[in-house]
């Protein structure tokens, strides 16, 4: 179980920030940090990891002290098991894609695990090429392999699928599911895909001006009017369009627009870019198969 | 005859203090690169000094210090057995000071031209300081490494003002070929005068081009 109790401040382009987080994590469990920008998600990560140190605190990790600021005990990032997939990749132009992953063995660790993470995260075409030359999605999955080369316990995504397409986000959301399973590991995700988040976490924490706001299932988070729906999805409003005496609303889901039409009581509260739910109660919805 | 010994004290000359200047000047980058101090400024400002400061007022500064009469020269002399005016060891010491920017520079600005998530990457791998340097930021700016020996190479081999200082004009000892073209023309020796520029001349030139061919991309085949 990890134990986080820290506080920092954060010096950001809109002043300073009061980062204030108590948070226990349990062993396996697949949590997300949820907010909007500047929040401190990313430092909250960076002190995890040992590469940013708090003012105050405690971290504590299964019954191993990490941090704390009382017995001025600071585990440099080397000696925590921690494994980050950095926004940018962090990728080594250096070496090939193998090359990378074996530069992050432990000294006198098996190799077998680089054939495996390989065969998991299917690199096996890519293994002798070198990162510069792949695209985004191929250049997160090295990242996401190396990341586990050292066998952590605790794997930490920093919006690691926001630069990627809708198809390639689908992908590589099954990898860390996968992976996330597979390596029995306790995993913290950053994210701002609301779709991404309930396939994904167990559990998130939804931050606000450092200090948690409210956690949950993504269920309750995000659908807190607890339809009893059949079927219903989250997306994003559009536009919002009136037509004689009813409204529609564009709503974006994944990829695809859907035209949802709203009387005025309803989009009083409405405005382009609100996540919203859609559902429906009344009607049988109909399956087709495409593909 | 040709004397070849100045051309070849100057290359020796050149190549040690290359040598010397690249491991120092790499911990001297990263720090610069890393560091928080409030004294970085100070730091900069005076391994920058040899750009702008006259040679001769650093040469001037190495006599007096380095001097047996002087209680740091003497010491030097006395427990190290190491007299640094008029001698080679001298020259190298005052080189390896005056083309210290042209080997902290490029190798400071490559290094904070990487991103600091490789290094981060590496850290969260377990693996140390120095590992990490060596195999993963140094090798991503052999540009700025070449650049850096280049410059501190072929500025070394065009110092007049602090050798004439500190070296003197030793026949073999510390009479280097910018020195030694001084010397002939003092003379009215113009033929031995031009043999000397020439080489230098065309020396430098071949440096600096093959530098800016490899960086430039031109040689990219046979670099990699």
């Amino acid at each position: 179980m990890i134990t986080l109790q820290f506080y920092k401040k954060l010096a950001a382009a809109a002043g300073d920030l009061d980062l204030e987080i108590a948070l226990n994590i349990q062993k396996g469990e697949l949590i997300t940090l949820y907010g909007p920008s500047g929040v401190g998600k990313t430092s909250c990560l960076r002190i995890l990891a040992g590469l940013m140190s708090p003012d105050r605190g405690r971290i504590k990790v299964d019954d191993t002290i990490w941090f704390d600021s009382d017995t001025k005990k600071n585990s440099s990032p080397q000696e925590r098991s921690v494994g980050f997939l950095f926004q940018d990749y962090a990728l080594f132009p250096n070496m090939t894609v193998r090359e990378n992953l074996e530069f992050a063995l432990k000294k006198g660790q098996h190799k077998g695990i680089i054939n495996e993470l390989i065969e998991v995260i299917e690199l096996g075409d890519l293994q002798h090429r070198n990162p510069m030359t792949l695209s985004g999605g191929q250049k997160q999955r090295v990242a996401l392999a190396r990341a586990l080369v050292h066998k952590p316990k605790i794997l930490l995504l920093d919006e690691p699928l926001a630069a990627l397409d809708y198809h390639i986000r689908q992908k590589l959301q099954t990898y860390i599911h996968e992976v996330h399973k597979e390596f029995s590991l306790t995993t913290i995700l950053i994210s701002h895909d609301i779709g991404e988040i309930v396939k994904l976490s167990d559990r998130v924490i939804v931050l606000e001006d450092g200090k948690i706001l409210k956690q949950d299932t993504p269920q309750v988070i995000f659908m807190s009017k607890q339809l009893s729906g059949k079927f219903q999805f989250t997306g994003e409003v559009i536009a919002i369009e009136q037509e004689e005496v009813v409204y529609i609303v564009t709503v974006l889901i994944h990829n695809s627009l859907i035209k949802v039409v709203a009387d005025s009581s309803e989009v009083t509260d409405l405005t382009i870019g609100d996540k919203v739910v859609v559902a429906s109660k009344a009607f049988n919805p109909i399956l087709y198969k495409i593909e | 005859m040709l004397d070849w010994d100045p051309l070849i004290l100057t290359f020796e000359l050149a190549l040690v203090t290359t040598v010397i200047l690249l491991f120092i000047s790499i911990p001297i980058a990263q720090w610069l690169v890393k560091t928080k101090s409030g004294i970085k400024p100070v730091i900069e400002a005076l391994v920058s000094m040899p750009l702008v400061l006259p040679p001769t007022v650093l040469g001037f500064y190495f006599l007096i210090a380095f001097s047996p009469s002087n209680s740091f020269g003497a010491w030097l002399n006395e427990w190290l057995g190491i007299k640094l005016v008029f001698s080679f060891e001298g020259l190298v010491v005052a080189s390896v000071i005056y083309s210290l920017p042209f080997m902290v520079q490029p190798i400071q600005s490559g290094l904070a031209a990487l991103p600091a998530t490789l290094s981060e990457a590496a850290y969260v791998m377990g693996k140390s300081k120095i590992t990490t340097l060596f195999r993963v930021l140094l090798p991503n700016i052999k540009k700025s490494l070449l650049t850096g020996i280049v410059l501190a190479f072929a500025h070394t081999i065009g110092e007049f003002g602090v050798v004439l200082m500190i070296g003197g004009n030793i026949p073999g000892k510390t009479k280097v070929a910018s020195i030694a073209i001084y010397d002939e023309v003092e003379a009215l020796n113009y033929e031995a005068a031009n043999f000397y520029s020439l080489t230098l001349f065309a020396i430098t030139f071949i440096i600096l081009l093959t530098v800016y061919l490899i960086n430039g991309g031109y040689l990219k085949r046979f670099w990699k």
